[in-house]
This record gives C-alpha cells, structure tokens and sequence, in this order.
C-alpha cells in the first residue's frame, strides 16, 4: 500500500522547502490531522498558526502571495468549498492569487466524521470557479508530482488530498502535466472515467470485469480542470457506453464533467455515447468506517463492476 | 488647485478643497453612471484624501513599486469614493470617472486590482479586506520592508465574523504595521429595527453608535485611536501615530467618527442616500455647495 496523500503532500513540502524559502504553510488548526505538523516542526519559521480561523487564513494567505510567498493552506477540504468558499472565491480566484489550497480529508473517507466533515461537492464548486486549477491525485506519486507542479506554477490550485492510503496507479518517475488525461487501460465495450483515489478501484473493478470477458477502458482524469476535453470525448466516441466514477457527488463533478464534454463535443464525436454516472447520490455522507461507506455508495471494486454489468445488461 | 507634486506636503486648507473636489466627484460619477453609492464614499472622504495625498507613500506613476503603502478598502462598495482620489492624485484621469460601472472599465462597482492598477487586492464582499491586509503586513515583516498597510472598514462592515478572526490573530503576528481605519458614520444599508419601546432613535435610518468597537478592539489586544474622521489635524495626527509605531508589535485600529454622506447638505446622515444618484437638480445644488477654487478661482464655498 502506498503512503497517504497527506503524508505525502506534507514530506513533499518539507523537501521543497529546503531549497525555497517563500514557501509558508499555513493552518487553521488541524495541522496534526493534515501533517502539517510535520512540516512545522521541520521548518517553523514558514508555518503560521491562523487558529481555527478559516476565512481570514485564506485572505491573509492573499496578502503574504502578493509579496511574492508561496502559501499552502491546511485544513479540511470542507472548510475550503463550503466555510471560505467566499474567501476562495473572491480573495483568490478572483485576483488570480498564487495561493494553494490543500484540501485534506475530501471525499467520503474523512476519519469517521460524518456528514459535517465529508466533502463530496468539492469538484462540482471549485471547478466552477473561473481560474482555479483543480487536482484530485490517484496516488502518491501523482500527488507529489502534482504539489511540485502547484508550487513552481504561479496562481490558484485546489488540490484533493485523501486521508487514506490506497494503492499505487503510478511509478515513483511520474511527472504532472495540467489537462492531460492519462488512459490506464484499452478496452473496446466501454469506458470507465475516473478521478482521485477512487481510479485505483476503478482498475480493480475493470480487472473484474475483463474476468468476465467485460473489456472496459480505464482513463483517470487527475486535472479536473483544466482537462483535455477533446481527449474524453475522442475516447467517448469510440465506446458505447461512458462510466464515471468518483467518490463524489453525482451532480456536477467528474460526471457533470464528462456529460457535459460529451453532450456539446462537435462534431458531435460521442453523440452515440451513454453515460452513467457512479458516485454518491443526492444524499448526505454518514459517519461510518471507510469500507462500510465505499461499499454504501457504490464504490468499491466489486460495486462499480457490478454496476457496470447491470448497464451492460440493460442495455442489451 | 493644482494637483500636489510628489514629495509636495498639501496642507490642511489644500486637503479640504481636495475633498471638496472628491465629492463632487463622487456624486457626478454616480449620477452619470446611474447607480452607486454615495453615503459611504462621502464619509470616507476625509480620510482618503488624507492617506493618499499626506500618509501613505505611494508613486501614482508606479502603482506597483514594492516599497509602497498597501491600502485596501474592505468596505468596497465605497469604490467610488477611493477613484475619484486615486484620480485626483494622479493614478489615472480625472475623465476615466465617467466610465464607473460600464462595460469593460477599470472602475467597476467593486475594486478590481486586475483592471486597474494601483489596487493592492479586490473586494466587494464585505469583511475581507483586513485579513488581506495582515498577510501584507506579516509579509512585510519577512521581506523586511518597512511599508505599512491600511485597511479601511466601515462599522456596518464590522458586523462580519472574518474580521474578527483577524482582529483575533493580528497580535499574536506583531503586525504593528498593520493599520484598521473604521469609517464609522453609524448608519448601514438597512439599519436596525427599533426594539419595542425604543422611540429616541426616529426611525432605523437614524445613526446608532453602534457596538463598543473600542472595547471590543481593546479586548483583542490592539491600540485603539478615536478621532473626528473630519477634522484633518486629528486624521494627520492619528496617521502620523500609526507610521511611527509601525516597527511596534500592535496593530493599532483609528476609529473615525463620520457622518454618512458628509459635505453635501441634502445627503448629510440621510440613510437613503446610502446607494443613489442624484438628479440633474441635485448634482447642480451638489456642485454649487461644493464649489471647487479651481472652477471659480476662490478657495470655495463655505460648506
């Protein structure tokens, strides 16, 4: 198993900051919960302690950006799209300020906290935001690639961090580029779209499926935005049937992406396309350990193969 | 008059006709755009005027010299207000006010520090600006730059719970070169319902002296200064505090007693000149009352 995206992201920062002093961590708070605690104790003259503070941590994060610091924040992805969503938006987004957002605990595995903590909307709100940049890593080393990249890229980056450790999708020599889509998998009945820690599972359930004799194409979209569009939909046109998955909402994230790609691509290259959308429902998150949530939502490999056979077969 | 010349020192006579100037600015920028307000810009006046032409250290001709003040004007809507100065003082011409609020202009409703140059950020959404204002000066500390930043709040404003968080930390920073300037004319959009019994105030556009802002600045652990945000000699004087305890460890909050709509007549503390613009009729009495010397050669009009 691999290390954890929070881990990571913190060990990745410390080795950053060796070399670049403008880089400042700032925290609202749960730095031992997001490892920012690491990256305290390894360089505490660029960690600043806001409190439990959310709002003014990002806008003084846009105060210390316009001297020329690179801020990364810490906290729960939640606090970020939905407590300082006008801070984001208007302090950050809208003044194109160098401030990176790192946003821990997204997603449904958020440490048996429950609805208040679990945020599966995030996608849907920041890549409606003019000018965020939005990443969701599948691993570890897509995750260390993409704070290296966040870091050295001027202007707003969002980056999904899960709490959890999940299995490797890359090798340790991968390097981010913005937009791109990465395919996984070739597979000619359909495609399954995939972003963040869940890409992992979705493998493994197309591994399950070729086990049936089901060849399912697997791409991992890991910039949400920007995102190669014309790249989705070229993919899209070449398979009957579109799977998303994500551990997210269904409404306006990795599905809300893909459908709308394929509904306005023209030529209409995937007009032929269907699309299902996997993730969470239009429903509240629970507290509840991770296994028992990804498997209630639908998202465990076994899950999503299923799924995918009962589409296949509805279809047919 | 003419307009100051870099290093110049306006004095006190000189900053009240430049304010005079600025709100006749702001209430012809209103009218002609059709929309705007007019209470706030007219309270905050005083102040600009005294920060961008005597306090803040600033190169109109080079808005972004690293050295400079940083001013935020958290209460963003007041925009007018802070463009009519920066127009004045030389940022741009006077003859841009009249783009306020059209399509593509520099001078949107809200400041926009991505169209025009000389906005140290954007704001708009109330209660923001202050937060910005302490990255800046922690900022400045680790660049060791001796800048100060101000931070201009109205009292409504300070109703928002993000200023408190950064009233809350800005200490435990040191931010002594941090500076917030509450415009505080004690009226609001809105205002405030009458509790029941309550019959002195008239009516809820009536000012309210508002919240303990000096015990609750206090309590946080900053420097509290009260002045009349009129009466220039106190403004200067309060400036002049906050720059020389700028190396100190306290950020320091001047609170400014003003009157919403201030140097007009008709406008003075009438809540419902809040956000309007004047009429033909009304820009004309405006003008006649704010009779600037350069238009006819005195040195004004008796307000």
């Amino acid at each position: 198993m691999s290390r954890a995206q929070r881990d990571v992201w913190a060990d990745t920062l410390i080795e950053l900051a060796s070399a670049n002093p403008d880089i400042l961590v700032l925290d609202a708070d749960l730095a031992t919960s997001t490892r920012a605690d690491r990256f305290a104790d390894a360089y505490p003259d660029q960690f600043l302690q806001m409190g439990i503070a959310e709002q003014g941590m990002v806008g003084t994060a846009v105060g210390l950006a316009s001297l020329g610091f690179v801020p990364w924040l810490s906290s729960f992805g939640i606090f970020f799209t939905h407590r300082a969503l006008d801070q984001v938006r208007m302090a950050v987004a809208q003044t194109h300020a160098n401030v990176k957002i790192g946003a821990a605990y997204t997603g449904l595995q958020a440490g048996l906290s429950g609805k208040t903590h679990i945020d599966i909307a995030d996608l849907a709100i920041m890549r409606a935001m003019p000018g965020m940049t939005v990443l969701a890593p599948a691993d570890a080393a897509e995750c260390a690639a993409m704070v290296r990249w966040a870091t050295a890229t001027p202007g707003p980056v969002y980056l999904r961090l899960g709490r959890e450790s999940g299995p490797d999708v890359f090798g340790a020599d991968y390097v981010f580029a913005p937009r791109v889509v990465r395919r996984l998998r070739d597979g000619a009945d359909l495609l399954l779209v995939s972003t963040g820690q869940q890409t992992a599972r979705t493998l493994a359930a197309a591994e399950l499926l070729a086990a049936d004799g089901i060849d399912a194409g697997v791409i991992h979209v890991p910039s949400v935005k920007p995102c190669d569009e014309a790249a989705l939909a070229d993919a899209a046109a070449q398979v009957p049937l579109v799977v998303t998955v994500e551990e997210h909402s269904v409404l306006g994230g990795l599905g809300g992406l893909v459908t709308e790609i394929v509904s306005g691509a023209v030529p209409r290259r995937a007009a032929g396309s269907r699309i299902v959308r996997i993730g969470i429902e239009d429903i509240w998150g629970e507290s509840a350990p991770n296994a028992w949530l990804l498997d209630r939502h639908g998202l465990t490999p076994t899950a999503v193969a299923e799924r995918v056979r009962r589409e296949l077969a509805a279809a047919s | 008059m003419a307009e100051p010349q870099p290093g110049s020192q306006p004095d006190i006579d000189e900053l009240e006709a430049l304010a005079k100037r600025g709100r006749l600015h702001v209430i012809e920028t209103v009218a002609h755009s059709g929309a705007g307000h007019v209470g706030g810009p007219l309270s905050a006046m005083d102040l600009l005027v005294a920060l961008y032409f005597r306090a803040m250290r600033i190169r109109p001709d080079q808005p972004d010299w690293p050295e400079r003040d940083r001013f935020i004007l958290s209460k963003g809507h007041s925009s007018v207000g802070l463009y009519a100065v920066m127009a004045m003082r030389g940022y741009f011409g006077v003859e841009e006010l009249s783009t306020f609020d059209a399509g593509d202009s520099r001078l949107q409703g809200h400041p926009d520090m991505l169209r025009l140059p000389g906005l140290d950020t954007s704001t708009g959404s109330l209660g923001q600006g202050l937060a910005i204002g302490l990255g800046m000066a922690i900022g400045a500390r680790r660049r060791k730059l001796d800048f100060h930043t101000f931070v201009m709040l109205g009292d409504g404003e300070a109703q928002e719970g993000q200023v408190w968080e950064t009233v809350h930390v800005a200490p435990r920073y040191g931010a002594g070169n941090l500076t917030a300037i509450v415009d505080r004319n004690g009226m609001q959009q809105y205002g405030w319902l009458l509790p029941d019994g309550e019959e002195h105030r008239g009516n809820r556009g009536d000012p309210w002296a508002g919240a303990n802002l000096r015990g609750a600045f206090e309590a946080f652990g900053w420097r509290v200064l009260e002045i009349d945000g009129h009466d220039f000699g106190q403004i200067l004087a309060a400036l002049d505090d906050v720059r020389a305890t700028s190396g100190g460890d306290t950020p320091t909050v001047i609170l400014a007693r003003t009157v919403k709509g201030r140097g007009i007549s008709f406008t003075e503390g009438r809540s419902e000149w809040h956000a309007r613009p004047a009429t033909a009729a009304e820009a004309e009495a405006a003008r006649l009352e704010l009779t600037a010397p350069e238009v006819n050669g005195s040195n004004g009009v008796e307000l």
